[in-house]
């Protein structure tokens, strides 16, 4: 029994408790710096939180790729229809006049906003790469008010995280936390390639995430809640993707 | 405490080797397996930065897809299993990546590059070459000696899926991401944009598969039970014929 030595339980012992140990620790702080997602729970947590927390901390301010005109996809290719609900064309029909974007949860002023409003505002235009989860992409002109300045006409609470978004297609929501949504790609898009935002694109208002992937660019946005807290919306894993299967974060 | 003869004979493969390889070999099937899933939500394969259906392929993958939109010639649609496919690919990488890293950190700090997988000098030559592959079309079993080491054309195999495939697997997958490409965008334009990442990415994966068919095949033709054991138990059995 000489090969089990002393030395050997002593040395095994302290090497399993600082892995223990290191591992709490490394628990906590990515607690405290927000490292951890909301779908970190279940069979492969640990793949998804490892990959948010690496690539948060990569990326914070890391800009998305912005491309030369000649590089726009000749025809950009609409994923899906837009909604074809009663609401949704007696707004077409409108030409979008009574579209509003309702902003609320934890913010100084709740607001709502006409598309007239948000064109108002500031405008950022971007040539970036839309990729789909698939493997296929376009790149195009995008064109919208950055979400930052829509969360600084409410005034943001100091406590938020995250910032949801609802489509008009209930079906359709998701949410980033701030270090996306305070972005300056982060867009609320209306344009692209210099004209209107079209239907099958998102239009009259999409969500434009450049450093994720497509389906976190949810089409036909009409609300926006601020929170501090993903466990109150839906089963409680972040957005509608991981209730059927997909991860919260999509940057991969 | 009388020590026998045969434990003086060194393990086939060190434990570092036999742990790491089957991590790996776990990880990697899951790969595949996601790999091949998430292709088939598009089988289409393009150069450049950007590209899609309204866009001529480079090339496509002659099977049915998992989406309505992909014009496949076939009149059914298969089932969506990216959700999990995706999760596993990521999580599996992980897993292959910090497997890798200690099995190539240790294998550079204790010699096993140097003593078992560089080719010496003498073999690195036409008659070296000329006198493996002569020996295995003869299907020529192994020497002793080989039986306990490695041949120049299997240590050159070995390095380059260690040095040259798996890290390319590992760029090529990485450009695809987004936010790896916001943080590292030279990484991405340097392979010709990201549409080309995922071309060269699935090439890669083919040779890998390739070598892995190649690699099984070699084990059952040179003694399945004997090299299992080997890369289980580090021990490959010889001593105990020989004592």
């Amino acid at each position: 029994m000489n090969k089990l030595s002393r030395r050997k339980l002593i040395t095994g012992g302290l090497a399993a408790t600082a892995g223990v140990s290191s591992l709490a620790v490394a628990t906590n702080l990515a607690e405290r710096y927000g490292l951890i997602p909301p779908d970190h729970g279940g069979l492969y947590g640990a793949g998804e939180t490892l990959t948010y927390a690496a690539q948060r901390i990569l990326t914070r301010h890391s800009m998305a790729r912005e491309f030369p005109r000649s590089e726009i996809s000749k025809v950009p290719f609409a994923n899906g229809e837009a909604p074809k609900d009663d609401a949704f064309r007696r707004l077409q029909a409108g030409g979008f006049a009574d579209w509003r974007l309702a902003v609320d949860g934890m913010v100084a002023k709740p607001a709502s906003f006409s598309l007239a409003e948000l064109k108002s505002y500031p405008a950022r235009s971007q040539i970036t790469h839309l990729a789909c989860e698939e493997g296929w992409s376009y790149i195009a002109e995008w064109t919208g008010v950055p979400l930052s300045h829509v969360l600084n006409k409410v005034g943001v609470l100091p406590q938020a995280k995250y910032v949801v978004y609802f489509s008009i297609d209930r079906d359709w929501w998701d949410s980033i936390d701030m270090a996306d949504a305070l972005h300056p790609q982060t867009l609320m898009a209306y344009g692209m390639n210099g004209g209107e935002l079209p239907l099958g694109n998102g239009g009259p208002l999409r969500m434009r995430v450049p450093r994720q992937l497509g389906y976190k660019n949810v089409k036909y946005i009409a609300r926006l809640t601020v929170t501090d807290d993903l466990k109150r919306f839906g089963k409680g894993l972040g957005s509608a993707p991981p209730e059927g299967g997909y991860a919260w974060y999509a940057g991969i | 405490m009388a020590v026998p003869a045969a434990t003086t004979v060194p393990a086939r493969h060190s434990a570092l080797v036999r742990v790491t390889h089957w991590i790996t070999t776990l990880s990697f099937l899951a790969l595949l397996v996601t790999g091949v899933e998430i292709v088939i939500s598009h089988p289409r394969f393009y150069w450049g930065e950007a590209g899609n259906i309204l866009t001529p392929p480079l090339f496509k993958i002659p099977i049915p897809a998992s989406r309505s939109s992909v014009p496949t010639g076939y009149g059914y649609v298969l089932p969506d299993q990216n959700g999990w496919s995706r999760y596993l690919h990521f999580q599996a990488a992980w897993v292959a990546v910090l497997t890798g890293l200690l099995y190539v950190v240790s294998s550079l700090l204790n010699g096993h590059f140097r003593k078992n997988l560089m080719p010496s000098g003498s073999d690195l030559s036409w008659r070296g070459f000329s006198t493996v592959i002569a020996n295995h079309l003869r299907l020529k079993p192994a020497s002793e000696a080989d039986a306990r080491s490695y041949n120049v054309v299997q240590r050159l195999t070995y390095l380059c899926v260690i040095f040259v495939l798996f890290p390319l697997v590992i760029w090529t997958g990485l450009a695809m991401s987004p936010a790896f490409a916001s943080a590292f965008p030279a990484a991405v334009s340097v392979l010709g944009g990201q549409q080309s990442a995922r071309t060269i990415h699935f090439f890669v994966s083919v040779f890998l598969f390739l070598f892995l068919l190649v690699h099984v095949l070699m084990i059952c033709v040179s003694g399945f039970r004997r090299r299992m054991r080997a890369m289980i138990t580090g021990n490959d059995g010889t001593e105990e014929e020989r004592a």
